[in-house]
């Protein structure tokens, strides 16, 4: 079975991260990791490859400056090649510039059984990309996967829904988005990151998928960045002083709040 | 406490301007190396170790590794048997070694940065691979072919390990005191009886099989260091075809209890309770002493390096309590408030103290791994050899002062947390607590003093530490050019290079006059010796980074702290080695003064 993963590469999360004041989107001046929302995926993926019996793992990745870093963690992991598109004029992408990207490389992968995202990024949020991914394909979307498994030309997914989960099945090929945290990524082994050196990454532009640069970057985009504001301080908690109507007092806050 | 960081900016800025990784990766035997890999091998190991062993230190200390006297038998604590079996399943044990034996065939240089990680991340667990290491090291040079295919591959692996045994009760630091016995047998394997204590990982329940290199004497051993032999001790033995068989001889009687480290078992072993733990002979007999040299100049830089480690730990600890721990209003802060401690400037200067001195400790640690690595294998046998003298001279500076220093590192991080950083629950004791060790394991720092002005500064009649003063010397005129910004940096080199150069002349004449004065002042001299080292590499650091800044290159920011750092090492801590004359220089008549019964008084 072959399997595309959609893979971004951001900013690493431990760095301290700054907003560009003119384009009010994310530096990403420095090197770019893997995703760890993306690594759930790519490890499924390995994990259906595996019981599968056989079949590729192929990356698909858009990211400036022609980065690889993110994708040689994956392919470190196990995946087989990557695709990585990275073109100036994609500066400023939109989600839906975004999809239109990630499809039109997809659809140079011969044979893609299923195509897995993750449900969104650690660095955007945005967390549309995967169902435009697959409108553009024309290709069923299911979303929130927290379980996989592929029989006959019919992926079975266990979809989480905030009460638990629902049976989901449809025809291959397919885009399913997965949930972060629902598989545990392996760790790439010493030789695994070796052998990552040689692997395939197929380095596109935009011109080499045939977009036309008013499509995507900031010419293309349907959104505009108005304005970026600081976060609100962190207001201070309220204290319940416990006089004996302590647990009331809480039962009363947390309903308050519609978590109970 | 702060969850641990690898410090990979800081690695990296080594890496790319202290040593010349370009150089080193041009050899044959690391041709199939390259910077780029080097530094993407260590960025996922650093994510492993940060996920996976650093949060099993302050558990480890907690459980300690327990010994179970009915079956002599040893736990570890609670994770570290999941964590070893995924460090064994990544390979990652393998990285630095010949590539003939499964080893990565990658770089000393690139081993001991992986090392810096681990041993940060968890010293108490870093140390099963470190001594692993030692073992595999002594029997890649000295064990036979056979030995080689039958051991080394799977220590390489990691699915066994290796212990060194050596300490005895009335052998530590004299190593040629050692007692147990080796006798030969017929079938050419001997037999070892005698007891070993302080023996790191010498029984735990991390892999299946614990090979031990064991210091013994044949019978008709000359006495000391000369009639010193060296054996495989293998737990258990193993078969022909390479299987596990019976259990050796061999056991862990009782662990210590110890200050710290507690995860690492010390190991008291007894050899020969049932006649005679089977032991193999390395190489050969009465040779064993100098097989162990052969180790450890590459086992010393580990433990300086372990000092390094474990402030890089500590500081980043002191460093987040610093900055959320509010007392006290600073000078301009507005009032009413209070203030992050770290604007006072006594924290401040305690930060300050904690960088300057791990970024010096890791130039010093980084740049004698390359120098392992240039004198294994530079095309050029001068450029080889040169290198080979330079890491037996600093090789007791690499070890002792990056452990003292490690020491003082840790001390001022429970400092900087006040009355916290002597609660437990805070996390910081224990790095002061693990730190204390290394100073006194692998030759106390007493004996690498000794080590420096009796060994090392007589090579080759005096000119090998000639030459090295000559060299900080050349890094004058660069720093010249340097400009404004490294103006006291020059100047203060050079007045401690003076200073270290007369007092490198009194002691080699006094040294021959009255061997007692010169080991008198042996470990300030190291102290002095380490500072100008530790100054002369900082000053390339500074001088990198200004050339980094002039050509535009790189993270501004970065680069600036770079030679701000620089500039107090140099203005503020170099300057120390001017108050070092005295003490190095006075002889012994005053520590003489009165007998021991007088002390007392
Ligand atoms: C936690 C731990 C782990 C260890 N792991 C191992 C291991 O895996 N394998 C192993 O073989 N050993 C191991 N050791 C032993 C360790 O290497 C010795 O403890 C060390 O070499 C010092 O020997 P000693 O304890 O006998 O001290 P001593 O030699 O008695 O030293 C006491 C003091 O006297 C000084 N001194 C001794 N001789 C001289 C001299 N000639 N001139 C000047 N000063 C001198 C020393 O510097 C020291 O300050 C370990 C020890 C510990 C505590």
């Amino acid at each position: 079975m072959n399997i595309v993963v959609c893979v971004k590469q951001i900013p690493d999360p431990a760095e301290p991260g700054s907003l560009d004041p003119g384009t009010k989107t994310l530096k990403r001046a420095t090197k770019l990791i893997l995703d760890e929302s993306d690594s759930y995926g790519v490890e499924m993926a390995l994990q259906l490859a595996d019981a599968a019996g056989g079949g590729e793992v192929t990356l698909v990745s858009m990211a400036p400056n022609n980065e690889v870093s993110g994708l040689r963690t994956a392919l470190a992991m196990g995946a087989a090649k990557a695709i990585l598109i990275s073109d100036p004029a994609l500066a400023g992408s939109d989600a839906l510039g975004t999809a239109k990207v990630l499809a039109a490389a997809i659809k140079r992968v011969e044979g893609a059984d299923l195509i897995l995202t993750a449900t969104e990024s650690s660095d955007g949020y945005t967390g549309t990309v995967p169902e435009q991914l697959a409108e553009l394909l024309d290709l069923p979307s299911v979303t929130f996967a927290k379980h996989i498994e592929v029989s006959d030309g019919v992926v079975k997914v266990q979809r989480q829904t905030e009460a638990g989960y629902d049976d989901v099945e449809c025809p291959l090929p397919a885009v399913v988005s997965v949930t972060a945290g629902v598989v545990e990524p392996r760790y790439p082994s010493f030789k695994g990151i070796m052998a990552a050196k040689s692997k395939p990454v197929d380095q596109l532009t935009i011109a080499d998928l045939g977009i036309d640069p008013s499509q995507v970057g900031w010419a293309g985009a349907g959104q505009e960045i108005v304005s970026v504001e600081q976060a609100p301080a962190r207001e201070s908690g309220e204290i319940f002083e416990d006089d004996g109507t302590g647990a009331e007092k809480i039962v009363a806050f947390l309903e308050n709040l519609k978590v109970i | 406490m702060a969850e641990y960081r690898p410090p990979l900016r800081d690695i990296e800025f080594v890496l790319d301007h202290l040593v010349d990784l370009d150089e080193l990766t041009q050899f044959d035997e690391y041709k199939h190396t390259d910077p780029d890999t080097m530094k993407g091998v260590l960025g996922e190991y650093a994510r492993f170790v940060a996920e996976q062993i650093a949060p099993l230190n302050r558990i480890g200390d907690l459980q300690g590794s327990v010994h179970d006297p009915a079956t002599n038998s040893v736990t570890t604590p609670e994770g570290f048997v999941a964590a070893y079996r995924r460090y064994v399943e990544a390979g990652w044990g393998a990285v630095p070694f010949d590539p003939n034996y499964g080893g990565g065939g990658f770089p000393w240089l690139m081993g001991i940065a992986m090392q810096e990680l681990i041993s940060s991340a968890n010293l108490s667990f870093s140390m099963c691979p470190l001594l692993t290491q030692g073992a595999i090291d002594l029997l890649v040079h000295h064990g036979s072919e056979e030995q080689k295919e039958v051991y080394v591959r799977k220590m390489i692996t990691g699915e066994w390990t290796g212990t060194m045994n050596l300490t005895e009760p009335q052998a530590g630091s004299d190593v040629g005191a050692v007692h147990t016995r080796a006798v030969k047998q017929e079938d050419g394997t001997y037999r070892i009886t005698g007891t070993k204590i302080f023996i790191t990982y010498g029984e735990h329940d991390l892999a299946e099989n614990i090979v031990h290199l064991v210091l013994a004497r044949t019978p008709d051993a000359p006495p000391g260091t000369k009639g010193i032999s060296c054996f495989i001790v293998p737990k258990f033995l193993v078969n022909d075809d390479g299987s596990l068989g019976d259990r050796n001889d061999v056991q862990c009687v009782s662990i210590e209890h110890k200050m710290g480290i507690k995860a690492s078992p010390t190991c008291v072993m007894s050899y020969g309770d049932n006649g005679g733990a089977v032991g193999y002979l390395i190489g050969e007999e009465n040779q064993g002493m100098r097989y162990m040299f052969t180790m450890m100049n590459n086992a010393r830089l580990s433990v300086g390096l372990e000092g390094l480690a474990i402030a890089e730990r500590a500081y980043q600890d002191a460093l987040e309590y610093a900055q959320e721990r509010k007392q006290g209003r600073a000078i301009g802060a507005p009032p009413g408030e209070q203030s992050p401690i770290i604007e006072h400037p006594d924290v401040r200067r305690m930060l300050m103290t904690m960088k300057a001195y791990i970024e010096a400790m890791r130039a010093i640690i980084y740049m004698q791994a390359e120098s392992i690595d240039f004198s294994l294998y530079h095309p050029d046998p001068e450029i080889r050899e040169h290198r080979k003298f330079l890491v037996d001279l600093l090789t007791p500076i690499a070890k002792a002062w990056c452990t003292d220093t490690g020491i003082e590192v840790t001390s001022l991080a429970v400092q900087v947390y006040g009355g916290m950083g002597y609660i437990e629950e805070s996390g910081v004791p224990q790095h002061y607590r693990d730190a204390r060790i290394t100073a006194i394991y692998e030759g106390t720092n007493g004996i690498q003093a000794i080590d420096l002005v009796g060994r090392k500064l007589p090579m080759q009649g005096g000119d090998v530490v000639t030459d090295f003063l000559a060299m900080i010397a050349m890094l004058d005129p660069a720093l010249l050019r340097g400009g404004e910004d490294l103006v006291s940096i020059r100047s203060n080199l050079a007045d401690a290079l003076t200073t270290l150069a007369d007092t490198t002349n009194w002691i080699m004449t006094h040294g021959t006059e009255d061997p007692r004065d010169a080991l008198a002042g042996a470990t300030p001299y190291l102290r002095m010796f380490s500072l100008v080292t530790a100054g002369w590499l900082m000053a390339k650091s500074a001088l990198a980074a200004k050339r980094l800044l002039e050509s535009g290159k790189g993270d501004e920011a970065l680069l600036q702290s770079k030679i701000a750092t620089a500039r107090f090492f140099c203005e503020q801590i170099l300057p120390q080695v001017q108050g070092l004359v005295a003490p190095v220089t006075a002889g012994a008549d005053d520590l003489y003064a009165f007998g021991p019964e007088l002390f007392s008084h």
